[in-house]
């Protein structure tokens, strides 16, 4: 198995630095932007919290600040991409993509021009902001247009890499971000490419499926079913579409159940594209971890996690009732 | 390209209306007030202001023209027939499957279209993009010119951008309103009043220049001026008359969705003969 190059430590008793998935983004725009002078970006007043401020002080000329216009934010990308440009246009999840389907399915997909949409603040873990502002169905939505890249990094590290690749992509792409700080399990050597899935931890019994915020979780996961005696294989899934059946399948070959977790609702999500390539392929014995077609409420992140359903101890327990399948 | 004389594109403004009755026949499907009340804007904009090349669709120094209410497109079509960036035996695809010619315009499928437009309320802020990065590139030679309809300005996209142009004193950018006070549900006014329209536009930061949309030496002039004004983005006001040209039609909310049947094309492409001054005895019978 190639090395993985995740950080030197273990997840379960030592702590892990952590950081918000977004600030990764922000390097790796800033980066993007010095390395391709046709990397632009635009704002929906929300240039702090995405951390698209790194880029907009850079280049104050290549920046676009909209207002708070959401469908103004995506159409002007187009526009911008339809001149050459590779617009990355950011806000909050829950506002774009949540609101300006429309346009992002006319205007960039159909059109099939290079706009980079970036949702921060996905997810539950937003927490006291409530559900309005807890973006759970970006996945979905996204992933239901032709052409368009979707991707859910686990961690900064990653997001910058992520965010690097979509630089240099043709495609139309939606990057999802966090708000919360999460622990860093890459390292800058860990392999990331787009359309590519990655077995972080080797096993035989059970594989677990897992993008963004949930991939720390279920290697933590991983961990604690090891010391049960239940070998669970991590396959980490940063590009949601698309999908890397080749290395899923694989692993569900080898394995006798399959996990997968995510922080989004599982209709249509991960959990959803997962389904639909195993039913076709290769059916298995499944369940999926993530929203349960149910809004979120206020309340700290590590509550709401754990009142979701969304930590390791969660992925850990749904291992546990798959163990008939699990014998051999 | 040598510039027409004004006769001469009044009569290629005819020539593309008898296209848009021909195609819409064929198709069985489609709009017909809209694209025929835009004849007069389409020919000018193809035959005399536009600097582009029709041999040459993607020359890096063409204006740009959006269609924001794609449900014209017929119009356009006949005038990118008619200039020569296809043959015109290819406008009786139109609608039809494997066509270039799509039911609603889609820029990956013909050379020489610049945006995908249908669902209403995208052209005007894809327009303040391409005008950013013209900006952006240095590019100060170039027009950005999106055609919307009025009722498309019910859109709160089509404000957002408004308001963008505004902000950034998007100069280059030229919008025409094909104001023709109809809409698929009635009146414009009745079904969600515009009105004060230039005043709206002005609070907006535009420079505002209402016209006759169908007198085609005012749609150059006003491009002229608009052109020569720097402050500010500049939006035409045009009044058109929906079904242009076509007696029956001309008016009649009705024909905003509907292609004409046989019966009526024979009658339209009659009229349109007429109306060309070359057949005086049709008129009569």
């Amino acid at each position: 198995m190639t090395n993985m190059h995740l950080v030197d430590k273990d997840i379960l008793k030592d702590t892990l630095e952590s950081e918000p998935i977004r600030a990764g983004f922000g390097r790796g725009l800033l980066e993007a932007g010095k390395k391709d002078e046709n990397v632009v970006a635009a704002c929906a007043d929300l240039t702090g919290s995405t951390k698209m401020d790194l880029f907009a002080e850079a280049f104050p000329e290549r920046f676009v600040e909209i207002g708070v216009a959401e469908q103004n934010l995506v159409t002007v990308g187009a526009g911008l991409a339809a001149m050459g440009k590779v617009p990355f246009v950011s806000s909050y999840a829950a506002f774009s993509p949540g609101r300006n389907w429309e346009q992002i399915r006319t205007t960039i997909c159909l059109n099939d021009l290079p706009v980079k949409i970036v949702g921060s603040h996905a997810g539950v873990s937003v927490g006291p902001d409530g559900a309005t502002h807890q973006m759970l169905e970006d996945i979905t939505l996204m992933r239901v247009l032709p052409n368009m890249v979707v991707i859910a990094p686990a961690d900064s590290v990653e997001a910058e890499k992520a965010t690097l690749a979509l630089a240099e992509d043709k495609r139309p792409g939606y990057l999802r971000l966090a708000r919360e700080a999460t622990p860093i399990i890459t390292t800058q050597k860990t392999p990331f490419e787009i359309g590519k899935a990655y077995i972080l931890t080797p096993g035989k019994d059970v594989t677990i499926i897992c993008t963004g915020t949930m991939t720390y979780q279920a290697l933590a996961a991983a961990e604690m079913l090891y010391k049960d005696g239940i070998d669970a294989e991590v396959v980490h899934c940063p590009t949601i579409k698309p999908l890397d059946a080749a290395t899923i399948l694989s692993s569900v070959q080898k394995t006798k159940a399959v996990i997968t977790a995510e922080e989004a609702q599982i209709n249509g999500g991960l959990g959803g594209a997962v389904a639909e390539l195993l039913a076709e392929q290769c059916p298995r014995p499944m369940r999926r971890v993530g929203m349960k077609d149910r809004f979120g409420e206020s309340g700290n992140p590590e509550e709401l996690l754990e009142h979701f359903g969304l930590t390791a101890k969660h992925i850990a327990l749904v291992a546990h009732e798959l163990k008939d399948y699990l014998e051999d | 390209m040598t510039k027409m004389s004004l006769e001469e594109l009044e009569l290629k403004a005819n020539d593309i209306r008898k296209d848009i009755i021909t195609m819409l026949e064929h198709a069985g499907s489609g709009h017909s007030a809209g694209p025929l009340g835009l004849a007069d804007i389409f020919t000018a904009l193809y035959f005399d202001i536009l600097k582009h090349d029709p041999s040459k669709p993607n020359w890096n120094q063409r204006d740009i023209l959006l269609l924001s209410n794609g449900h014209c497109v017929p119009v356009r079509y006949a005038a990118m027939a008619e200039s020569g960036y296809f043959e015109k035996s290819e406008l009786l695809t139109l609608r039809k499957l494997g066509s270039r010619l799509q039911g609603h315009p889609e820029r990956t499928k013909l050379p020489g279209l610049e945006n995908t437009s249908g669902p209403l309320g995208s052209g005007l802020s894809q327009a303040a993009g391409m005008s950013l990065a013209m900006r952006m590139n240095k590019d100060l030679h170039r027009w950005v010119y999106v055609v919307m309809g009025d009722g498309e300005l019910d859109e709160g996209n089509i404000w957002e951008a408004a308001m963008l142009a505004g902000k950034y004193k998007l100069n280059n950018i030229i919008g025409i309103v094909d104001r023709n006070n109809i809409q698929i549900d009635g009146p414009t006014e009745s079904v969600m009043p515009l009105e004060d329209l230039k005043g709206k536009w002005e609070a907006f930061g535009w420079h505002v220049i209402e016209i006759d949309g169908n007198n085609i030496e005012a749609v150059i002039d006003a491009c002229a001026m608009g052109r020569a004004i720097v402050e500010k983005p500049v939006v035409i006001i045009a009044h058109t008359i929906p079904g242009k040209g076509v007696d029956f039609m001309e008016s009649d909310f009705h024909w905003h969705g509907s292609p004409p049947n046989h019966e009526q094309a024979v009658k339209a492409l009659k009229e349109l003969r007429t109306l060309q001054g070359k057949i005086k005895s049709e008129a009569h019978d």
